[in-house]
């Protein structure tokens, strides 16, 4: 009893998070992904709380920790001073260390994300680029998008000297010095090793579900894919 | 509680020597708007801003998305301390409510448990040979145009009116989640009142739109957009704040955040497409800017120039009131002056005619 949540609290974010709950479910009330989602996290908070293994073990496993958007609105409002926001944080972050995040169909969008941000950043230094807001993917960005998207170097040239070159500037090349700096950050502090970790997590699981591995089919799969069993 | 508790949630901002830490939504969406605070601080206002060749993303998609873990955006933000320092400055400020979130977050983590600093300065020391040297301020880019706002006043060649009528325009602003909801303190106005991008609205002379849906969520979500499957969740959000806010008949809609602008903006492009509904007068979506848009405005800057051709909601009808003048025929012309085409008629666009939609009230 209280395996995962002694491996919970070596997150900062759940000590910070949570304190004492006492379900009075303001959390709840001004959560935008509650109310979309099938989705309570009051009731996170409390079987946290529990220390109960088996049914944390079933978060880490299910759906609910994936829904809500981060948006801290709750941190404000918790009138005991948690932040259910910063628990799902501790709770997401173990799913994936634990391999569990693979077993439901939010927690394996990681590898998408993992791919399409994670390795943006180990390429590029920047979470998105223009060239990676690819408008076969994101039709809701619009005619303006796809615009600017085939006419990037004119559109942009207009507002940096630099697009995509070295110096001080919008849109700038990263020089190499700096992304050398950022890729040992990545490796000193365990940034690669998480990355492996969905990466592995993600292929075994492919597997599983009749892939030949954590292939891009998989990979867009997780991307695209709704089971409609979420609301 | 009254009007006037933002007073209650003060902070000290400094008034020059600032380091600009630029922002990955900002450069994408708003290369224009990020030109025109550098602009306005280092050209219109005599202050000096470091604009430094050497920062990266501060990662915080990544963070808020849970691939990257916290030691590491820790080292990162470490990082971009440390080139701070190394360049002389100790005022940071962010051009992002992400990462403002982020450089909050981690300072308050680095005080409330110090084991973490200690952790990341090691970490900062082996992967990059730097030392971590902390800020004396931290501010978001929008804290800066609030605290110069009576100064851009004294030059504004227009001011928040209607030309026409005389009239105070209606403007909704939007704050972001991550600007005071998550250290109310860090913020003007902190998470009830927030009141920096309202000072703007009032100094230069517009009327804020209270409305039901203020506080909420403009639907970014992190994962909740990023990843296709997910959208629903961000549109519904931003669906329902425009529902909340079509009623006060906005004359367009400021946002702090790069991302909340991005996302008003497309999303009410998709809903016209999806559902034919249109939220702004005359069957056009609402403007939607950001602030340094705005102030550039007001201080007479040319709207191309502001980069408000990359709004997927056209803006001519803002300009018109505020009695901007503009070249239609400058709106879709690429570096150099070259004329690259134009996008495709849509829905939410005013220039589109061929559709006859809802029109919301
Ligand atoms: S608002 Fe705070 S005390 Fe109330 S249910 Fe949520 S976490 Fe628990
Ligand atoms: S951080 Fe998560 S739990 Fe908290 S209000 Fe936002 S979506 Fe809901």
């Amino acid at each position: 009893m209280g395996k995962y949540f002694d491996m919970l609290a070596e997150d900062v974010r759940l000590h910070e998070g949570l304190k004492a709950c006492m379900n009075c479910g303001v959390c709840t009330a001004v959560c935008p992904a509650a109310e979309f989602y099938n989705y309570d996290p009051r009731q996170i908070v409390a079987i946290v709380q529990t220390r109960d293994d088996e049914e944390i073990e079933r978060l880490l496993k299910g759906e609910a920790i994936w829904y809500c958007g981060e948006c801290m609105s709750c941190r404000p409002r918790c009138p005991r001073g948690n932040t259910p926001g910063y628990v799902i944080q501790a709770l997401r972050t173990l799913s994936q260390k634990l391999g569990f995040f693979v077993e439901s169909e939010k927690g394996r969008q990681q590898l998408a994300l993992k791919r399409l941000i994670g390795d943006n950043i180990l390429a590029t230094g920047y979470c998105l680029t223009p060239r990676n807001i690819l408008p076969e993917l994101h039709p809701e960005q619009g005619a303006v998008w796809e615009w600017i998207y085939e006419n990037d170097e004119d559109v942009y040239g207009r507002f940096s000297d630099v697009y995509r070159r070295e110096g001080a500037g919008a849109l700038r090349r990263i020089d190499d010095a700096s992304m050398r700096e950022i890729h040992r950050i990545f490796e000193v502090s365990g940034g690669n090793d998480f990355f492996d970790t969905i990466e592995q997590h993600s292929d075994r699981k492919a597997r599983e579900m009749g892939y030949d591995g954590a292939t891009e089919e998989y990979m867009m799969q997780t991307y695209t894919y709704n089971s409609e069993n979420h609301y | 509680m009254r009007r006037t508790s933002w007073q209650e949630y003060q902070k000290d901002i400094a008034s020059d020597k600032y380091y600009y830490a630029r922002s990955c939504i900002r450069q994408n969406f708003f290369p224009g708007s990020e030109r025109a605070f550098l602009n306005i601080l280092g050209r219109d206002l005599g202050i000096d801003i470091f604009d430094d060749p050497l920062h990266t993303s501060c990662t915080g998609i990544g963070y808020h998305s849970d691939v990257v873990p916290l030691e590491t955006i820790m080292t990162v933000v470490a990082r971009q301390f440390s080139l701070m320092a190394e360049a002389g400055y100790e005022n940071f400020i962010s051009s992002c409510i992400t990462s403002f979130g982020i450089y909050n977050e981690v300072l308050a983590t680095w005080k409330e448990f110090p084991e973490t600093e200690e952790r990341t300065r090691k970490y900062l020391k082996e992967a990059t040979g730097r030392d971590l040297v902390k800020p004396r301020s931290i501010a978001h880019t929008s804290d800066i145009i609030f605290h110069h706002r009576e100064a851009i006043a004294r030059k504004a060649k227009h001011r928040l009116v209607n030309s026409h009528t005389g009239e105070p325009l209606r403007v909704v602003e939007h704050i972001g989640c991550h600007y005071a909801k998550i250290f109310p303190k860090s913020g003007i106005g902190g998470s009830e009142f927030p009141y920096v991008l309202a000072g703007m609205i009032e100094t230069w002379g517009g009327d804020v739109v209270d409305y039901p849906e203020r506080r909420h969520c403009c639907g970014f979500g992190f994962r909740n957009y990023l990843v296709q499957a997910n959208r629903g969740s961000s549109v519904a959000n931003s669906h329902k704040k425009l529902e909340s806010m079509a009623p006060y008949k906005p004359d367009f809609i400021v946002a702090n955040c790069p991302g909340c602008a991005m996302f008003l903006d497309k999303w009410q492009y998709a809903i016209a497409e999806m559902e034919g509904m249109t939220y702004g007068a005359d069957g056009r979506g609402i403007p939607v800017l950001t602030y340094e848009e705005m102030a550039g405005l007001v201080l007479g800057y040319d709207p191309w120039e502001l980069g408000m051709q990359m709004h997927q909601v056209d803006v001519e009808p803002l300009l018109d009131k505020l009695g901007v003048e503009y070249s239609p025929e400058a709106k879709y012309l690429g570096a150099n002056g070259k004329y690259i085409g134009k996008p495709a008629d849509v829905a939410v666009n005013c220039f589109d005619r061929r559709r006859i939609y809802e029109i919301k009230r």
